[in-house]
This record gives structure tokens, C-alpha cells and sequence, in this order.
């Protein structure tokens, strides 16, 4: 299998499924937020009976049609790319994989399917209550389709729940639950849709500040501001606490990719956390190069943060790669040997079993049930492959982090100056909510590259590289889809983009 | 309960239930039909606002239920999902730009600003509703004549062509299915603006344009169904698992399970009778007839490709290759899990019926559109 593998077409895939997720990340997460601030928005009409709240809500529903109609285009490629350009993944994890699919499509897409219609076509068609019980099941199935795509990609961070079966020579599913309530499921979900409800509530604050900066749709900028800004601080809390989680479980379970967040080369006792710094980018896993410049750390914090005690052995990526005995390391170099090992007594097991020879079969089956936990190691090439990118996934963390440090700051702040009836003066401060609409995307989307590039090589953490998960295809048909798809999204999204501005500049109906 | 159930009868259920998403799909292609429908039947702006509106209410349900089929053979039957997606590479890519570049079309259309103009939006929408779906109806061909491919024995897909599923369209039985299903959208489309649109002008147009769009669709129907009578199709030897080509085998499986007949049978004359209460009774409620019609014929097309031993997407390169049911499903554990789940969709349609019925209780009319705020209409 390994001497068959196309590196230049594998990464054209990669740098496909990357765009095309992208993208799609883009919309997704005003979608999570903004449909619930659509919702309390007209839950507040619907309790005070105030036209000027039903006003409100329709300005922000029509930003949000414009902004979920680009995220359906968008995602319908990501669920057929793993069909289109990973095809071993589709089969070999399958049985597993699939099912969330499923689910989600039949969970939460037809709840928003269904409700979309109401909440945008039904303000005179249906009763009030319905109406906005239309809101509310739009919110949640979107939040639902959430779950489910984040407990696929939770299972590929962390693959629970079952076992390979070497006959058919994919991953089975075992059990149900442990995938669902995988603590890696459950952590991407909350830390992603909250990031979503953080990321909208910054998008309603920055699109208020600048009608308060034109001194246009004053009243209703300010009570936007006031109920994104709470469920933006609230978002932002529940942001931090969920990270912390999220870093924790890397660092429990995916430990080169944590290395990598931190450009931690050798592992130490009470480690240090590098709050910012210059990734040397020259440096390779076993050299005497130093891995960082300029650095600012904190000392201790990355023992405390990564493994919840103080002065504990955080291990870095030469330990990951070459072994620590003293800390009870298997290396990449050791589980690449063992791995070959596997590989070839799968394919003497399969041999075997077509020739009918029996007894050679299980026998072999045997020894290979000993090293079939570095199975996917034997795909790869060399112990350096094992490593992520390290300068693009410390990167992405720390612009990530250090973005979402400022968020619930100026949510604070946007409700200070309102509760002082201030607000219409602080230009600065309207003009600091503006700029917080670009950095909340960039913050989001390194999130997403830091979780995905982090991964690598694996499609499955441990079990399958992506030089193996991908579609035996030429890398002209990549390459042309790949620019098919960057012409497509590009142009389709400066549209939406020009819809957007001119919307929001229009503003909500005069009364 | 579910987890006592062998085998072969959960890959069976599976079958059924992603047969009946499958022709669910080809029932809400009425949405693909109308879309086909724009540059023909409405005189004039207001008259295709109508259309648009009127469809744009239901896009997303089509859109949903080809998701759902995607999810479900992906989590029932994934080395179909890995053989022909990552096979066919061409042809189910082109499917997806047909639907990407529709799922903006009905938002942006009439937006201000909208970078491309309403009539890219609109022919966006028409190459959704025809390429789109002649493609669909090319590819499901396929699991009756069959593709070039191989796989290995970690089952990786080799394809034997370069077109990558492109040559499914060069294949006249393929191609006759592909634009039956063109204008049995077109003629169902038609039918549901009938019934969902209050302006006469309007409607009286589409109740001829259905009759056009059935007597279209007529050669290209009896073209499949006599090749399908007559054709060699593979079988599978259920002791073997050995494939074989076999002389008339749909003809065999036609006549050996009489459901198949009868659901092919009750599914024309439905559609039919639907087509006739449009165009010659002047009724509002031959969508449904005929929906549900094409829904029952969507039904026997998948039973015939997949039950009674038979490989529901045949390898003309190496037959052994052929996937059947049994030998491209997922695990028996994985088939029950799912089965739960899918206990679930009775409720889903409910729901989706009720609303359905919420929203159309008052048909769409012109005084309607014109007092709309804009933000409330497509």
C-alpha cells in the first residue's frame, strides 16, 4: 500500500478538504450564535408585544438568511469530500463515521429545514407562539447538527469505541455511547458552539457600534448591544472554561499535538507555558537547534494546564518521536517498527485466508493482534512524519488565545458604558467592537486549523495517516476541483459579503 | 430487540430505508422540475416571483432529504459510499455544484447588491434543476449497466477510465433514465405550483406544461423499463458470494417478488392519474398522486437493483468487485445501532407534514407578494 502513495496528490486533497472546511467555517458559526440571538430577540417581542423588538429581530433574521444560506452551499461538499477524496477513510472507518452522518441529517437538518421556512415565511401564516417556537427549533437543530459533525470529528481526534476487524480490514463500531460521550466529543462540541455564540454575539456588538459610530438606528443598536454583549460575556466564560478542557484533553490524549501548540521539543518537569514567541521554523525533531525565539513564558504553567499538577512531566516532541524511557515513552521510531510488523502479518493473515490455509492464518492472526495498536504507524515513512507542522499549529494557537483573551473585555466594557448611559459617546470603544468583527473570525478559524493541523499525519489519531485514507485519484482532477471549489466559494462569498454590507446598510425597516 | 435480528435482514431494512430516502428525493424533485420551469412558463417578473417563492418555501426539504441519502448510505452501506464516490469522482462532483450553486440562488436572486444579478441566480437554478438531475438519474444508472472499476483486497477503489463516471452519460439507458427523471420533475414541479400558487394565468400554464412534460418524459420511461425487462444484470450466488452475469435477471427479480411489481405497477398508474387530474380535471391535487406515484416506482427501481441476490452496483471490469448488500454494509452492530435511530423518522415526517400543512393552508397569491415586505420574500 505504501509504495503506491501519491504524497503530491494526498496534500492537493488535504489542501482541499482545508479550503473547503474553511469556508464552510466561516458561516457556520454566526449561523450557532446568531440564531439564538434571533431567538431571544423575539422571545423580548413576543413577551413585550413592542414592534420595535419584532423590527429588531426581522433586521437580524434577514443577516442571518443571508449569512445560513452560504453555509448550506458551503457544507453539503464536506459530508460527499470524505466519499469523493477519501475513500479508504470512508470504508476503513465507515461503520463508525457514517452514523453520526446519519443522524445528524436526520436529527437536526430537517429541523432546520422545516423551521427555516416558518421563521422566514411565516410571520403572517402562522400564530405568534408558533412563530417563535419556529426561532427556537431552528437554533437548536443547527446547534444539533453541531453535536453530531463535532462527535465525528471528536471520534477522529480520539477513536473510541471500536475495534479493527482484520478480515474485513476496517474499524467496527463496538459501542454507540462511547463514541457520543466521548470526552473529546463533548469537549469540541461545547467549545466549538460556544466559540460560535461568542463569534455571533461580537458580529451583533461590531454591526451596533457602527450605527452608533453613524448615528443611525440608535435604539436599536443599544438594545442589540445589550443582549449580544451578555450572551457574548457569557459565551466567552463558558469559551475559556471549555478550552481548558479542550487543551487538557490534547494533552491527555493527543500529546505530539500539544507538543507542537507549544513548540516543546524536549519534555520537562515543571514546564513552562510560552505565551508568545517565534517558532524556529528550521528545526527538526533531534537537532540542537533552538525551537523558539523571543519567547514569553510563564514558568510552570504548561505542568499545570496540561496535566493538573503542579511540576508534572509535560513530554515534548523528541520524547514523542525517539522515546523516554524514564517517563515510560513509546517513541514514533519504536512504534513504526512494530507498526511494519503489523502490516505484514495482516497481509500473510490475508494471504492465508485465501489460500485456506487455517492454521497459518490464525496463528498469524495471533501475533498480529499484539501489535495491532501501531498498525498505523507501519504507513508511515520516517519518524519525522509524525510531527504536525509545528509553526503552523503553535501559530494558530496562541493567535487564537490571545484573540479570545480580549473578547469578554470588551463586552465588559460595552456594558459599562451602557449601564452609564455613556455609550453613544465612546467612539473609541464603538470603533474597538467594529475591528472585533474581523479578529473574532480570524480567532475562530485558528481554532479549527490548530485542531485539524494539529492532527496530522493522522486522518484517526494513531490508527490512520492521510496517506492512506485518501482516493487514488490523479492530482490534475484534485488540483482542478481544488480551484474549481476557490473560484466557486470565493465568488459566491464576495456576493454574500455585497449582500451583507448593503443590508446592513439599508438597516432594519423605519417605523 | 433490534440487536436480535440476523444479519441479512438488517442489511435488508437498510436497503429499504435508504431506498425510500432515495425516492423521497426524486418526489421532492418537483423543486428541481419548477426551477426548470423559470424561463418558460411565467410572463413577466411578478408571475416568476410567484414560482420562486412558492419553491423556495420546499428547496431546503429537497436539499435535506440528498443529504440524508448521503448519510444513510454512508453509515449503511459505506464501501458504495467509498466505491462510487471515490470512483465516479467527476460525475458526483458535478452533482455538488449544481446543488452548491442552488442552495444561494433563492436568497440572493432579488437581494440588492448581489454581485452576479437575478438571472445568473435564475440559471443556476435551471442547471440545479436539469443538469443536476440528469446526472442524478445517469449515476443511478449505473447500478443497473454497471461501472468500470476494481477494487483491491483492502477494497480501494481502482477506476478504469479516466472520465470518472462522466462515461455513465455516454451510456443511452443511463442517459434515457437521467432525462425521464428531468421531466418527471418537470411535470411534478408543475403539478405542485398548481397546488400551492392562487393566479389562474399562472396555473393554467402549468397544467399544460405538466402534459408537455409527461408526453416528454413518455419514450425515455419506456425505453428503461423494456431494457430493463430484457437486460443481462449481475447475480450473486448467496452460498458463493460468487457474481455472475445472468440473462433477464431484473425480469426474474420483476416477477419474483410480486411487491416490486406492484409497487412499479400502483406507482405509474398514480403518476399518471396525478398528470390527468391536473391537466384534464382541472384538480389542484395531482401532486400528490403522482408524488406518491413516483415515490412507489422509485421504490421497485432500488428493489430491483438491490434485492433477490442481485449486485446493486455491478463492476463490468471485474464482477467479482460488484457491491451487493450484504458485502458493502456496515457492521451488524453499527446496521442495529442505526436501526434505533432511524426509528425516529415517522416523528420527523410528522412534523414536517404539519408544518407543511401550517404553512400552505392559504395558497400563494400575487396581492400576497405584492404586500409582503421585502425581507419576507424571495
Amino acid at each position: 500500500m505504501v509504495e503506491q502513495i501519491d504524497l503530491s496528490q494526498v496534500n492537493w486533497a488535504r489542501a482541499q478538504f482545508a479550503l473547503t472546511a474553511m469556508y464552510h467555517w466561516i458561516f457556520v458559526p454566526l449561523t450557532l450564535g446568531l440564531s439564538f440571538l434571533v431567538a431571544f430577540f423575539e422571545s423580548i417581542y413576543v413577551r413585550t408585544a413592542n414592534e420595535e423588538w419584532k423590527r429588531l429581530t426581522k433586521f437580524w433574521m434577514t443577516l442571518f438568511g443571508i449569512n445560513f444560506a452560504i453555509g448550506v452551499a458551503t457544507g453539503i461538499i464536506l459530508e460527499f469530500e470524505f466519499g469523493t477524496n477519501w475513500s479508504n477513510y470512508s470504508w476503513m472507518v465507515g461503520d463508525i463515521f457514517g452514523a453520526p452522518l446519519a443522524v445528524e441529517g436526520i436529527f437536526a437538518f430537517f429541523l432546520e429545514a422545516t423551521f427555516f421556512a416558518v421563521m422566514f415565511f411565516g410571520w403572517n401564516r402562522v400564530s405568534k407562539g408558533f412563530h417563535l417556537f419556529s426561532t427556537w427549533m431552528v437554533a437548536i437543530g443547527s446547534n444539533l447538527s453541531a453535536l453530531w459533525i463535532l462527535v465525528a470529528n471528536g471520534w477522529m481526534q480520539f477513536p473510541v469505541g471500536m475495534k479493527f476487524n482484520p478480515d474485513t480490514a476496517r474499524f467496527e463500531m463496538h459501542n454507540f455511547w462511547d463514541i457520543l460521550f466521548s470526552p473529546v466529543a463533548i469537549s469540541k462540541f461545547t467549545h466549538a458552539t460556544s466559540s460560535g455564540f461568542l463569534l455571533a454575539s461580537l458580529f451583533v456588538v461590531g454591526v451596533s457600534s457602527w450605527y452608533l459610530l453613524q448615528e443611525r438606528h440608535q435604539t436599536m443598536a443599544r438594545r442589540s448591544i445589550i443582549v449580544a454583549s451578555v450572551f457574548g460575556l457569557l459565551s466567552a466564560a463558558y469559551v475559556g472554561f471549555t478550552g481548558d478542557e479542550a487543551a487538557y484533553s490534547v494533552a491527555q490524549r493527543q500529546p505530539m499535538k500539544l507538543a507542537a501548540m507549544e513548540g516543546l521539543f524536549d519534555g520537562q518537569t515543571n514546564a513552562p507555558l510560552v505565551a508568545a514567541g517565534l517558532i524556529n521554523s528550521a528545526k527538526k525533531p533531534g537537532d540542537n537547534q533552538q525551537p523558539c525565539g523571543m519567547e514569553i513564558k510563564i514558568p510552570g504553567l504548561l505542568s499545570l494546564l496540561a496535566n493538573r499538577e503542579i511540576g508534572s512531566f509535560v513530554p515534548g516532541i523528541n520524547d514523542l518521536v525517539f522515546g523516554n524511557k524514564e517517563h515510560n515513552i513509546m517513541g514514533a521510531v519504536e512504534r513504526i517498527e512494530k507498526g511494519r510488523i503489523a502490516v505484514e502479518l495482516l497481509r500473510t493473515y490475508k494471504e492465508a485466508r485465501k489460500a485456506g490455509n487455517t492454521a497459518l492464518a490464525e496463528t498469524t492472526l495471533k501475533d498480529f493482534q499484539d501489535f495491532a495498536d501501531h498498525l498505523g504507524y507501519g504507513y508511515l515513512r520516517a519518524p519525522a512524519e509524525a510531527v504536525p507542522p509545528v509553526g503552523i499549529t503553535f501559530y494558530a494557537f496562541h493567535i487564537m488565545v490571545i484573540t479570545g483573551a480580549i473578547f469578554p473585555l470588551v463586552f465588559l466594557l460595552f456594558l459599562y458604558f451602557q449601564a452609564r448611559g455613556t455609550l453613544d459617546y465612546q467612539r473609541w470603544l464603538q470603533v474597538l467592537g467594529l475591528f472585533c468583527i474581523p479578529l473574532g473570525y480570524i480567532s475562530s478559524q485558528a481554532g479549527w486549523v490548530l485542531a485539524e493541523v494539529g492532527r496530522q499525519p493522522w486522518a484517526i489519531q494513531g490508527l490512520l495517516p492521510v496517506t492512506v485514507a485518501n482516493t487514488r485519484l490523479s492530482t490534475g482532477a484534485v488540483q482542478t476541483t481544488f480551484f474549481v471549489f476557490l473560484g466557486l466559494f470565493t465568488l459566491l462569498m464576495i456576493a454574500e459579503i455585497s449582500i451583507m454590507l448593503k443590508q446592513i446598510n439599508i438597516g432594519p425597516e423605519e417605523n | 430487540m433490534i440487536g436480535n435480528l440476523d444479519y441479512s435482514t438488517l442489511q435488508a431494512i437498510w436497503w429499504i430505508i435508504a431506498s425510500l430516502v432515495g425516492s423521497l428525493f426524486l418526489f421532492l424533485t418537483f423543486v428541481q422540475g419548477g426551477q426548470t420551469l423559470l424561463f418558460t412558463v411565467p410572463r413577466g417578473d411578478e408571475e416568476k416571483a410567484l414560482i420562486i417563492n412558492s419553491l423556495g418555501r420546499k428547496w431546503e426539504l429537497t436539499f435535506t432529504t440528498l443529504v440524508l441519502f448521503g448519510g444513510a448510505l454512508f453509515a449503511a452501506f459505506p464501501k458504495f459510499y467509498a466505491t462510487s464516490f471515490g470512483g465516479a469522482y467527476w460525475v458526483w462532483m458535478l452533482i455538488l455544484f449544481t446543488f452548491i450553486i442552488q442552495a444561494v440562488s433563492y436568497e440572493y436572486r432579488k437581494k440588492p447588491n448581489n454581485f452576479l444579478g437575478a438571472a445568473t441566480y435564475e440559471s443556476f437554478l435551471f442547471i440545479n434543476g436539469s443538469v443536476g438531475i440528469l446526472l442524478i438519474g445517469a449515476a443511478v444508472g449505473t447500478f443497473f449497466t454497471g461501472s468500470s472499476f476494481s477494487l483491491n483486497e483492502y477494497n480501494q477503489v481502482t477506476w478504469q477510465t479516466p472520465y470518472r463516471g462522466l462515461e455513465a452519460a455516454r451510456n443511452f439507458f443511463n442517459l434515457s433514465l437521467g432525462l425521464f427523471l428531468v421531466f418527471n420533475a418537470r411535470a411534478l414541479g408543475a403539478m405542485y405550483l398548481v397546488n400551492n400558487i392562487d393566479h389562474k394565468p399562472l396555473t393554467d400554464r402549468c397544467r399544460q406544461s405538466c402534459w408537455k412534460s409527461f408526453l416528454w418524459s413518455l419514450p425515455f420511461l419506456l425505453f428503461v423499463l423494456v431494457n430493463l425487462l430484457f437486460m443481462p444484470g449481475h447475480a450473486v450466488n448467496p452460498d458463493t458470494g460468487e457474481i455472475f452475469l445472468q440473462n433477464g435477471k431484473y425480469l426474474r427479480n420483476l416477477f419474483g417478488n410480486p411487491v416490486t411489481l406492484l409497487l412499479l405497477l400502483l406507482g405509474l398508474v398514480l403518476v399518471i392519474y396525478g398528470v390527468v387530474l391536473t391537466r384534464f380535471k382541472a384538480k389542484n391535487c395531482g401532486i400528490w398522486y403522482a408524488g406518491i406515484g413516483t415515490v412507489l416506482v422509485g421504490l421497485a427501481v432500488f428493489f430491483l437493483a438491490g434485492f433477490n441476490n442481485t449486485a446493486f452496483y455491478p463492476s463490468t471490469f471485474d464482477p467479482q468487485s460488484s457491491l451487493t448488500i450484504f458485502n458493502a454494509s456496515s457492521s451488524h452492530y453499527t446496521l442495529t445501532a442505526m436501526t434505533y435511530v432511524a426509528l425516529t423518522v415517522p416523528f420527523v415526517l410528522a412534523y414536517i407534514a404539519y408544518v407543511w400543512k401550517q404553512m400552505d393552508s392559504r395558497k400563494l397569491s400575487m396581492a400576497e407578494l405584492q404586500n409582503e415586505s421585502p425581507d419576507e420574500m424571495y
